[in-house]
């Protein structure tokens, strides 16, 4: 198990090394890198960062900041169910912290991060822009309306009965 | 700058406009039947793709001919997925809440039958005799499209049918005139900056013209983190050629030769759309070097923000460009007199860029016949909340909140009463009823504590909790806050938990002086627009709503009966129905139990207070019921298991 997330790994960082080379070495291309990164691996390694730093010429440390103040960057892998729970001002007049709560108890995890099987991961997003159908959550791109605590367990209940599906489907 | 010949350029648009006609009226085809379905965001999100799918196969099965042709946002929300359907022979007809059922119903009955299928109608795009014009009702007629009059009519990956539409006229007009009368007419224009402040269009401009340095810049700020606003996103989903053709035209003025649009990663469609806005654009000429083959060059960069609320700020957004925090620097110097890459930068908003075209189109007058006299022209608002019609509204400034709030946008559902409105988001300000005849323009807002801001509009009935409503943009302006000034990082932290305290029955008595004095040093000793505005939605819910902080902190009860520490759900043992199990299903936690009489009780310890047995109770029981403080909710003991 250990040993294929390491070759995944390897893999990943080859790919972004033959990325990296595609960008000049300049400070204003920092951000469009780790974009660049985020969006075809879905998240930031360390090791990926250091890359970064290397080849622009700046310390770790100067990525790491950068990186982190930005709400778009993630450093760990997201789940294989992306749920985003949105927090605008609109969803949370309508309880939208009781749906975030919700999914938190339901699958034992915070906001940021993903469960052990990486089968899912929450994330609190500020308004999606669908204030009309409030609350809304976005599972997998999907966007949720009017949610419920009812709805939260209905969707997942969804997605381990298609699991144990194509479980047996496999045997 | 030598002025460019009309002649020369009149000939070479009229070439690329005529090509322009030609395509239009080709693919909309004089004798065939055309339906347009509103896909940006909104409409996405309710269901849009799959009522096009319906649409197709319906067409399809029934061998109808008629074209489907994707367009921007109309801004109705409330009626998403819209779509508009145009056949010959009667006028265009715009239909509300489509489902891939109704699709295909409007396709046999309307398309096939001729039956307009009255019941599912919003209403006429056009007066005629047979179905009420769109503009017989408030929401239409009271509004002024300025920004957004071709929203949702176009498709915005087609550049065709924007210019086929009127659209580069504008940019053809600036082109002859020499950049200083352009500026000029902004400034008789009176425009100011849509962005929030309202700062004067003319002022920077005119500051970054005269700037000595060669390299000019601009800069187009679609950078919208305020929780519940979304009109950048959806102009620039809905007709990107009106922002980019006003980004040229504030090019061509200034003097610069590259532009770069700020728009947020988190708004995928929108990226894409100007993306290929501008690709389009450089294609047949308008942009690029040598536009519409005059000596103007302009190459427009876009650049994706990676979600910070403090890039909204002019200085913050130009940090973030040159792949740094975005932390505000200090003002002066201004960015128009060093900006991004130390070039004097012309920093403005989406929706004042898309205001320049209709102004110089149509002429400063003209304009300023719109509006108020200091706040000429229009604004738009995400209304949003406990309102009936949400959705954007582009409306002359000087309506009153009243006539937007119940008129345009239809009022409070569900019988409840109005209580206050939001507006300006995490930076504005809290406004009770008493001021709902209150004008809306940028001074008049201030002036009454709330303010323009981006927009954003929220409409809160009687169940709202003002002190909750502080405390959640509290906490989103903490976590955004940039942590570079000592009051606005520790400072809101503090306000934060002060309020956190108050909203779960920890109040102390001297809590509300300590908010009010904390705010103002925050507002003195905060170097951009997040940490001085900041403690507003505080200062405001403090002034107008004194007596819920008071009952939060001395009676511990929250009136509204929303913070949910200080409520408790119960069930009325005289009304809950001997044996049913409703309420049982609904509950997360497994909280309700059965009482000895086969009626059902609710373990306050595992309760966490969603609602959802509340909802789920028939009606005709009307058992549950919710409380505040929490002490007031009968206790019922769980029966000893065996």
């Amino acid at each position: 198990m250990d040993n294929t997330a390491e070759i995944e790994e390897e893999a990943m960082l080859h790919d972004i090394a033959s990325m990296l080379a595609t960008f000049v070495n300049e400070e204003s291309n920092l951000i469009p890198i780790l974009q660049m990164i985020q969006e075809k691996h879905h998240y930031l390694c360390v090791r990926a960062l250091q890359m970064v730093a290397k080849h622009l010429g700046m310390s770790s440390s100067e990525i790491y900041g950068v990186a982190t103040f930005y709400n778009q960057f993630r450093f760990y892998p997201p789940g294989k169910h992306q749920i985003k729970v949105c927090l605008g001002t609109a969803c949370h007049i309508r309880g939208g912290d009781i749906i975030l709560e919700s999914f938190e108890r339901k699958l034992e995890i915070k906001p940021g991060e993903t469960t052990p099987d990486r089968e899912f991961s929450i994330d609190r997003v500020a308004c999606v822009g669908c204030c009309a159908l409030a609350p809304v959550a976005i599972v997998n791109d999907t966007v949720n309306g009017h949610m419920a605590p009812s709805k939260v367990e209905g969707l997942i209940l969804g997605f381990e009965i298609e699991k144990e599906r194509e479980k047996r489907e496999k045997q | 700058m030598n002025q460019n010949s009309k002649e020369k350029l009149d000939e070479v648009f009229a070439s690329i406009k005529t090509d322009a006609e030609r395509r239009f009226r080709e693919m909309k085809g004089d004798d065939s039947q055309n339906i347009f379905i509103g896909m940006a965001t909104c409409g996405l999100a309710s269901g849009a793709t799959d009522v096009k799918a319906a649409f197709e196969e319906a067409l399809s099965e029934r061998k109808i001919s008629a074209r489907i042709i994707p367009v921007g946002c109309l801004g109705h929300c409330y009626a998403e997925p819209l779509v508009i359907i145009d056949k010959p022979g009667f006028p265009p007809i715009l239909y509300h809440d489509l489902t891939p059922g109704k699709a295909r119903l409007l396709v046999k009955a309307f398309l096939e039958e001729d039956d307009p299928v009255f019941e599912h109608v919003l209403g006429a795009m056009e007066e005629n005799d047979l179905i009420p014009w769109i503009m017989d009702f408030p929401r239409f007629n009271q509004e002024k499209k300025v920004v957004m009059a071709n929203s949702g009519l176009l498709d915005p990956e087609d550049i065709y049918q924007y210019i086929a539409k009127g659209g580069y006229s504008a940019l053809v007009k600036a082109l002859t005139l020499e950049p200083e009368e352009i500026i000029h007419e902004i400034q008789d224009s009176g425009l100011r900056g849509r962005g929030g402040a309202g700062f004067l269009t003319d002022i920077k401009w005119q500051l970054v013209r005269d700037a000595k340095e060669k390299d000019k810049i601009v800069i187009c700020n679609a950078d919208e983190g305020d929780p519940g606003a979304y009109m950048d996103r959806t102009i620039l989903e809905s007709n990107p050629y009106q922002v980019i053709e006003g980004i040229a035209i504030s090019a061509y003025a200034v003097g610069a030769e590259k532009a770069i649009v700020y728009v947020r990663a988190e708004y995928p469609l929108a990226v894409k759309t100007i993306n290929k806005a501008v690709e389009q654009a450089k294609e047949i000429g308008l942009l690029g070097k040598g536009v519409l083959s005059t000596n103007f060059d302009l190459d427009i960069a876009i650049f994706q923000g990676s979600g910070a609320f403090v890039c909204g700020e002019e200085t913050a957004l130009i940090q973030s460009i040159q792949g740094k925090r975005g932390m505000p620097q200090p003002r002066p110097p201004y960015p128009a007199q060093r900006g991004l890459w130390g070039k004097p930068t012309v920093v403005n908003n989406v929706k004042t860029m898309a205001s320049i075209p209709p102004i110089l189109e149509n002429g400063a007058q003209w304009y300023r016949g719109i509006g108020t006299d200091r706040s000429p022209g229009t604004a738009i608002f995400s209304v949003v909340g406990n309102i009936l019609h949400a959705g954007l509204v582009e409306i002359p400034m000087g309506v009153t909140l009243r006539t937007l709030i119940f008129e345009i946008c239809g009022g409070i559902p569900n019988q409840k009463d109005f209580k206050a409105v939001q507006i300006g988001g995490p930076s504005g300000g809290c406004l009770p009823g008493s001021f709902l005849d209150t004008s809306i323009d940028f001074d008049s807002l201030t002036q009454a504590g709330a303010m323009m801001g981006s927009g954003g509009m929220v409409v809160m009935d009687e169940d709202a909790c003002m002190v909750d409503v502080a405390r959640y943009f509290l906490d989103f302006t903490q976590r955004e806050s940039c942590g570079k000034c000592t009051f606005c990082r520790i400072g809101t932290k503090h306000l934060l938990n002060v309020l956190e305290r108050i909203t779960t029955g920890e109040g102390r008595e001297e809590d509300i002086e300590l908010l009010e004095d904390l705010s103002l040093d925050i507002k003195a000793g905060s170097l951009c627009g997040l940490g001085k505005t900041a403690p507003n939605p505080i200062i405001t819910t403090i002034k107008y709503f004194r007596d819920e902080y008071k009952a939060h902190i001395t009676e511990k009860r929250c009136p509204a009966m929303m913070c949910r520490t200080l409520t408790a759900y119960y069930i009325d043992l005289d009304k809950c129905a001997r044996g049913c199990d409703a309420c049982v299903g609904s509950c997360p936690t497994e909280s309700i139990f059965t009482t000895k009489n086969r009626k059902k009780g609710i373990d306050q310890t595992l309760c966490v207070k969603c609602g959802e047995c509340m909802a789920s109770c028939p009606p005709e029981y009307d058992a549950v019921r919710k409380v505040s403080p929490p002490e007031l909710a009968p206790k019922i003991e769980r029966p000893k298991e065996g």
